[in-house]
């Protein structure tokens, strides 16, 4: 082979690789913008995987309107800062979905920078289908049209907590503990506020943010809670904040409710262990033990067949992908702004019940349920022999909370 | 009364284990002139082994085997890894452990996956010993506390009561004196490296079950012990000693005081409501170290009982 060729050769596969992304239109790529490396990795990763099975299980299927889906991840290190470089990345592929789900700061940033970007470039917009920030002002002050949430957020669960906490008599004190961050915030304030209107008996001996992801030994914080007297604790945390808490009050006896959102988060069964029984509840729109129907068994016995070392966790990113591909299949095809009119207001059938996108502020509306982590179970969680067990169902309608949203639709 | 009993008892078992860290990594600074970015990997490698080993041989067994298992870890490392790199001067040497601290997480990644292992505490210690205060005492703290005051005991023994003690603490400082006297230095230092991380692997063992043993264990606490190390002294085992325990009160007492800036600045009139005033002094306690770490430099630039400048 002479220098030309060579040359000719390699001008001819850059071609290929710039003109690859535009000639795929048979595709619908979805970027997974979330973070695959660091310290919050392992949550990440659990995530993309949960996308991509439920991908493959729409192509198996045909497909979102007559398009394979592909899901693109791009690791963003749960950094606001990265999340737009990675966006920006994405947009320039030609991807015109995102998700993302880890950190309501991450989530903050990337709905300002989709809604600029689609301003200042019609004909090319991008929506933003958020499966796990729950910071409240997504869907209030800061909300959108392009914005979409599938998972419940702060006040919509605190207001089931609190609803939870009024039917218990015995509970006259509680102490609010959180991560030191919005959501860590959103959740005290919901808290406060909630707790002194549904019982104002009840006293909050305490309200602590902790720094987030750096405590290693909380024992000083339970001592400091039992000091005070709680007869309940109210936690937002999640990763080994959640864990590390709630193994620090089990060595110490302390024999109170900790009602969580996170307390069936991907790794902390498998921290907390025994310790976590009979003390542990948690505020999700999913846990393995609903009951459901056989096809959604079959499913999760698939996904953890096929993923050995992470749990069916993520049932909202199954509703996510599921109102995608209703609305891509209403469509007929892969145009973003027709897919976003067609999710406003869409109701979708799930395994536990039907939920809808709310047009008002694109929240989704889903049922919810508390449950408690403990031995009794049929479907254990990551294998510990525990798992979760339903106390409450809350139905979808009860969830739904005001919203002050009032977002400009693209005309 | 018994907000200082706990904080006490904490702080000194966080204090003692951060000790059984920071000293195998002072050694290896005051024999190599370089921070060991990778230390704090040895004792996420002790954790792992010791989770590993003991599903086969039980938790006694692996208590033993898998900080020896880390220090022949640590002395492969020192052999064909630091040695050549040694020639190319300071920098390459902290370059190459500064990698290797990312090739050691990205091993354990692949061999026991992204999240956190059941590596539990062993059922014969699982319970509460005493009860203070209304607050039941964990039996494995104690435990934690024993171990960390044997080996404590066991290395002050070592170093200044053996010969072979003798012979590093002269090679630490005299090196080229102690290799005419017809000693073999680099096996001296290999030892060193071995059983410094032979320590960290211990303080994984016995730390690792009772925190979460995960990926993310080793970037956690390791700029701890550097704080540790630097506000001890560089090279100072004493220095490490004090500065550890100093570390473990300051941060379980800041987390313990229920206040806020304004009950301790009121008299300059910061109000409770205000921004700065609203700070409480929990909220501080991680920040605390490197605080110290900073004022240190800055007033004391050798540490508490350090002998040379930077």
């Amino acid at each position: 082979m002479n220098g030309t060729t060579v040359k000719s050769a390699i001008v001819a596969a850059l071609f290929a690789l710039v003109a690859g992304p535009a000639l795929a239109v048979d595709t619908l790529k979805i970027a997974y913008i979330d973070p695959l490396s660091g310290a919050f990795g392992n949550v990440g990763d659990a995530g993309l995987k949960h996308f991509r099975y439920a991908a493959e299980l729409i192509n198996a299927d045909g497909g979102a309107g007559g398009l394979t889906v592909e899901i693109v991840p791009f690791d963003n290190k749960t950094n606001p800062k990265e999340s737009l470089v990675q966006l920006q990345k994405a947009i320039d592929q030609g991807i015109r979905i995102i998700a993302q789900g880890n950190g309501s700061s991450v989530a903050n940033a990337l709905t300002d920078a989709v809604n600029k970007h689609n301003k200042r470039n019609p004909g090319e917009e991008v929506i933003f289908l958020n499966y796990a920030a729950v910071d409240p002002a997504l869907t209030n002050d800061k909300c959108n049209f392009w914005h979409f949430r599938f998972d419940a957020n702060v006040d919509m669960k605190m207001a089931g907590m609190t609803d939870w906490l009024a039917e218990q008599p015995d509970i006259k004190s509680v102490y609010i503990l959180g991560q030191d961050y919005s959501f860590g915030k959103a959740v005290s304030a919901a808290a406060q506020s909630m707790i002194t209107e549904k019982r104002p008996d009840i006293e909050i001996v305490g309200n602590e943010l902790h720094p987030i992801g750096k405590v290693k030994d909380f024992t000083p914080y339970v001592q400091k809670i039992m000091g005070a007297g709680a007869d309940a604790v109210i936690t937002g945390n999640w990763g080994t904040d959640m864990t590390l808490l709630i193994k620090a009050a089990a060595d110490a006896g302390h024999e109170v409710p900790y009602l969580t959102y996170y307390g069936g988060g991907l790794g902390t069964p498998t921290a907390m262990g025994a310790a976590g029984v009979d003390k542990v509840k948690q505020i999700t729109e999913f846990h393995e033990n609903i009951e459901t129907t056989p096809e959604q068994i079959a499913k999760m016995d698939a996904f953890e067949a096929k993923h050995p070392d992470v749990d069916y966790y993520y049932q909202r990113v199954f509703t996510t992908m599921g109102m995608l591909d209703k609305a891509a299949d209403e469509v007929g095809g892969g145009d973003v702004v027709a897919i976003a009119m067609a999710l406003e207001g869409m109701t979708f059938e799930t395994p536990y019940g039907t939920v809808e996108m709310r047009a008002d502020d694109h929240q989704l509306i889903q049922p919810l349920f508390i449950s408690t982590f403990t031995d009794d179970v049929t479907r254990d969680v990551e294998g510990t022999g525990f798992g979760f067990k339903t106390d409450v169902e809350i139905p979808a309608a009860a969830t739904a909370t005001p919203t002050t949203c009032k977002m400009r639709r693209p005309s | 009364m018994e907000t200082i009993a706990f904080a006490l008892l904490n702080g000194l078992i966080y204090g003692l284990l951060l000790f059984m860290l920071s000293s195998g990594l002072t050694l290896i600074f005051s024999m190599m002139g370089v921070l060991n970015f990778a230390h704090a990997s040895f004792y996420m490698l002790g954790a792992y082994f010791a989770f590993t080993l003991g599903n086969f041989t039980g938790f006694w067994v692996a208590l033993f085997l898998a900080p020896i298992l880390v220090g022949l870890a640590g002395a492969a490392v020192e052999r064909w890894g630091l040695r050549p790199v040694h020639a190319n001067g300071h920098v390459a040497e902290l370059l190459f452990t500064f990698g290797l601290a990312y090739v050691i997480e990205e091993i354990v990644k692949i061999t026991w996956g992204k999240v956190a292992v059941p590596y539990q505490v062993p059922s014969a210690l699982d319970f509460p010993l005493f009860e203070l205060f209304g607050s039941q005492y964990p039996a494995y703290r104690i435990f934690m506390l024993l171990i960390s005051i044997l080996m404590l005991v066991g290395l002050w023994y070592l170093l200044k009561r053996t010969r072979i003690g003798l012979i590093i603490q002269a090679a630490l400082t005299h090196p080229h004196m102690v290799s005419h006297l017809g000693h073999n230095v680099p096996r001296i230092f290999m030892l060193v490296f071995a059983a410094g991380c032979a320590l960290a692997g211990l303080a994984g063992v016995i730390g690792g079950n009772y925190l979460v043993t995960e990926p993310s264990m080793a970037f956690a606490i390791g700029p701890i012990v550097f704080v540790v190390v630097v506000v001890g002294g560089m090279g100072s085992l004493e220095g490490a000693f004090i500065a550890s325990l100093l570390i473990g009160f300051l941060q379980t007492f800041a987390i313990s005081i229920d206040a806020n800036f304004a009950d301790f600045f009121g008299w300059l009139g910061l109000q409770a409501t205000s921004e700065v005033g609203r700070i409480t002094i929990a909220s501080l306690a991680p920040m605390l170290p490197f605080l110290l770490l900073v004022l240190m430099l800055m007033l004391r630039p050798r540490g508490l009982m350090g002998e040379r400048e930077f």
